[in-house]
């Protein structure tokens, strides 16, 4: 499973990841789950949020992606806040959560077409390629539900190979996959930051062979 | 933008591949003008006096039948968390996903109504007042109806809090069109009325995209 990048690694990206939460606080039914937390997310970071079921790891990541706005303190990108920068910051990051948002009716191709539409510069012949190289060449013509959950889930994880974006925001990316998938996911989390890309995720699997990796405990407060 | 249209295609695919979901309301159409007659008075002259009536509210009902489904799976499976975090207007797709609704609701309906209609014996002169005030009506009943749709999208079966929400706004477009059949079965103007439908429908094409949007926002920020 080899792919073939830039020799140059800084011409991979035109826009580097420059996210940063500051004191940002966040309280769900009457729990806190973290408060004053600072958290920057930088060009060639890997930050792997740990902490026990409910400990917030999927709210901060959420939050962080723009896409839950209950919460005190703020979120920037690039030096401003990402509600108005938000369709920049859109276009700059990749958000995959614990759903999938795959359709079952529709093959693997029709899904990640839908999946990449707000990249047009992103060609026909990639999404063959990145499908191939989840090693689900053979199924584009096959409707999702007939394939397991892993193979959804790589569907969902071919993404990452087309989507151009600097950053990638992902929720658990390692549910389901079998131990291939997992050496080939924590492959191209590697391969990303190498290549000045920054990754934040949250997932109970134990990254340690990447030397970039930055821990982040939550769960602390009770 | 081309995420919308990307998100127009996928759903128009799905709806083919998927029959069952839209075949259903147009069966309960169907079905409710055969049997009316059968139970009523069969008397042609009083069938037909009726007949604007009952087919407006089966159209209305069928409607209120094929709603329930039209954001729920798209919020259960994290589509609607993509769209979110695609940084995309909301409002434009809002107005995507009503305008699909009605091409695979309130397009057929309006087009078998005239056929449905001889069966309960409508005045020959009616048949293009039915056509153009359902026309003009089922698009609004698709807007309102997404509103109610997008709040309840969240709730497990949230399909009695729906008819609700919806059947008070859907009274007056049911006034209007049903008035509309009746007066040119009389022989009398009905330009009136489907003046009014379609300028309620301007309103509600302006207005309701940005309740949907708003209350899809809602439903997500939890």
């Amino acid at each position: 499973m080899t792919r073939s990048v830039p020799v140059d690694p800084s011409s991979r990206f035109t826009t580097h990841c420059d996210l940063s939460a500051h004191n940002v606080s966040c309280e769900r039914d009457d729990r806190l789950l973290f408060e004053d937390l600072n958290l920057s997310v930088k060009k060639g970071d890997l930050i792997q949020l740990v902490g026990p079921n409910g400990a917030g790891k999927t709210t901060l990541l959420r939050l962080m992606a723009g896409l839950n706005q209950d919460f005190e303190g703020e979120v920037r990108w690039c030096d401003e806040n990402i509600q108005e920068c938000f369709q920049d910051y859109a276009r700059q990051r990749l958000y995959i959560g614990h759903l999938s948002a795959i359709k079952k009716v529709l093959t693997p191709l029709e899904n990640l077409r839908w999946f990449v539409s707000s990249w047009p510069e992103v060609k026909e012949d990639d999404l063959w390629q990145a499908l191939e190289e989840v090693t689900l060449a053979g199924y584009e013509d096959v409707p999702c539900q007939q394939l397991s959950a892993g193979q959804q889930r790589r569907v969902a994880l071919a993404r990452l190979l087309v989507t151009p974006t600097p950053l990638w925001i992902l929720d658990e990316p390692f549910t389901a996959l079998d131990k291939a998938g997992v050496d080939w996911l924590e492959g191209q989390l590697a391969k990303h930051v190498e290549f000045g890309g920054s990754v934040l995720i949250t997932s109970h699997h134990a990254l340690n062979d990447i030397p970039a990796l930055r821990q982040i405990e939550l769960g602390m407060h009770k | 933008m081309s995420l919308v249209v990307a998100t127009i295609k996928r759903d128009l695919v799905i709806a083919a591949r998927n029959p069952g979901e839209w075949l259903n309301p147009l069966m309960f159409f169907l079905m409710v003008l055969a049997l009316f007659p059968l139970a009523v008075d069969p008397d042609p002259k009083f069938l037909a006096k009726i007949a604007a009536g009952v087919v407006w509210v089966a159209a209305l009902l069928a409607t209120l039948l094929s709603l329930d489904a039209l954001f729920k799976a798209d919020v259960e499976d994290g589509t609607l968390e993509q769209w979110l975090a695609s940084g995309e207007s909301l409002y434009a797709m809002a107005l995507g996903k009503v305008f699909v609704h009605w091409c695979i609701s309130g397009l057929p309906l309006t087009l078998v109504a005239p056929l449905l209609a001889l069966m309960m014996n409508l005045p020959e002169e009616a048949y293009s007042a039915l056509f153009f005030s359902l026309l003009l009506g089922t698009p609004i009943l698709s807007l309102l109806g997404a509103v109610g749709a997008a709040l309840t999208a969240g709730v497990r079966s949230g399909g009695l809090l729906l008819s609700l929400v919806i059947l008070p706004l859907y009274i007056p477009i049911l006034i209007f069109g049903a008035s509309a059949v009746y007066h040119a079965g009389i022989e009398m103007e009905y330009a009136g009325q489907l003046g009014f439908l379609a300028s309620f429908l301007c309103i509600a094409m302006t207005l309701t995209p940005f309740a949907v949007a708003g209350a899809l926002k809602l439903n997500l920020s939890r």
